[in-house]
């Protein structure tokens, strides 16, 4: 069984910051926390984004990860939307729900 | 690698209205891309087939990834693939529903959820859906097609809302019955019996349909969405 390097953790967090940023910059959103870390809300009151706006993330990543990674990978699926502490919470909750799928995917 | 060219996606493309889009819009200069579960016996420069049923969601998805890498740019998609069929309800096998919703409504949701998905990247898609004139006449035989294209009408609607942010339109035409595979089976009379209901009394034309296409397509109309159009004088 195989699982995710460190390295492969911070690429992922790259793609998020990178999705984060393009449409921070499409929406006109100034990046209000400052700098982007693992920390950064994704959704609730301090996030930046709007419903919509997480919609075109989770696209956006998707198409990232495979491109990236190649898997496909479905990251607003029932068990996340389930799921008490949501994965779409920050950037590093979000990466680390990512990586756990990509592993499950590769050890299938 | 993304060219400069307009992307068009034509759902059952290998026969009828499907394959005279296809041909029309290469004319004008799009790169095409069709799909359908059989091979064409035709091919065209600028035309690119993928085996692919619409209602297979893994087929779906490999189909806008190949375009995605292939041409980086989604423009236009015509959802064409449909299944009919005419019976009594109380003579229609369940077998029926499920293929005739499998392809009309599944096959429709599937194929705008993932060209969505590929034309928000650029924020412009033009979307146009295929219905029919059986959903407002309410023709008797007709009830699952019917049904299953009232649902695509529900949907185009629906998504023309979700998608609008994104850039993306979404409309509908609804044909009358055109000398196409589709209507092959229906008696002359039944079909008469329709022409006779329409204010122009005429069956349908390609041309017809490809006109409102233009129209839902072009640039300009991006102020149009959530629209369904029917031939023939029908409302």
């Amino acid at each position: 069984m195989t699982t995710l390097s460190a390295a492969d953790r911070d690429t992922v967090v790259a793609l998020i910051a990178s999705s984060l940023r393009d449409l921070y910059e499409q929406n006109g959103i100034s990046n209000a926390d400052g700098d982007l870390s693992e920390d950064t809300r994704l959704i609730g009151r301090h996030a930046a984004l709007d419903s919509l706006g997480l919609v075109t993330l989770i696209v956006d990543l998707e198409q990232k990860i495979e491109e990236t990674f190649d898997v496909a990978l479905t990251l607003a699926n029932e068990r996340a939307m389930s799921q008490k502490n949501s994965p779409f919470l920050t950037v590093g909750s979000l990466a680390t729900y990512i990586c756990a799928l990509i592993d499950e995917q590769r050890n299938v | 690698m993304t060219t400069d060219q307009q992307v068009v996606l034509i759902t059952g493309a290998r026969k009828g209205i499907g394959r005279f889009l296809a041909e029309r819009f290469v004319r004008n200069g799009a790169l095409v891309e069709g799909c359908s579960r059989e091979p064409p016996d035709w091919s065209l420069d600028g035309y690119t087939h993928h085996l692919a049923d619409v209602a297979d969601e893994s087929q779906v998805k490999a189909m806008m990834t190949a375009i995605g890498r292939r041409r980086g740019r989604l423009d236009i998609v015509i959802n064409n693939a449909g299944v009919a069929a005419m019976n009594h309800s109380l003579l229609t096998p369940v077998a029926s529903l499920d293929r005739i919703f499998d392809t009309n409504v599944r096959g429709t949701f599937l194929v705008c959820r993932e060209a969505a998905r590929l034309m928000q990247r650029r924020r412009f898609g033009r979307i146009v859906n295929l219905s029919t004139v059986a959903v407002p006449l309410r023709l008797e035989g007709e009830a699952l097609y019917a049904a299953s294209k009232g649902a695509v009408e529900t949907l185009t609607r629906i998504l023309a809302r979700e998608f609008g942010p994104l850039g993306i339109t979404v409309n509908a035409v609804g044909p009358t019955p055109i000398e196409t595979d589709l209507i092959r089976g229906v008696p002359p009379e039944k079909i008469q019996k329709i022409v006779d209901s329409l204010a122009i009394r005429r069956l349908g034309r390609f041309e017809d349909v490809a006109n409102v296409i233009d129209f839902f397509v072009r640039p300009e109309s991006d102020y149009v969405t959530g629209q369904v159009i029917y031939l023939g004088g029908v409302s």
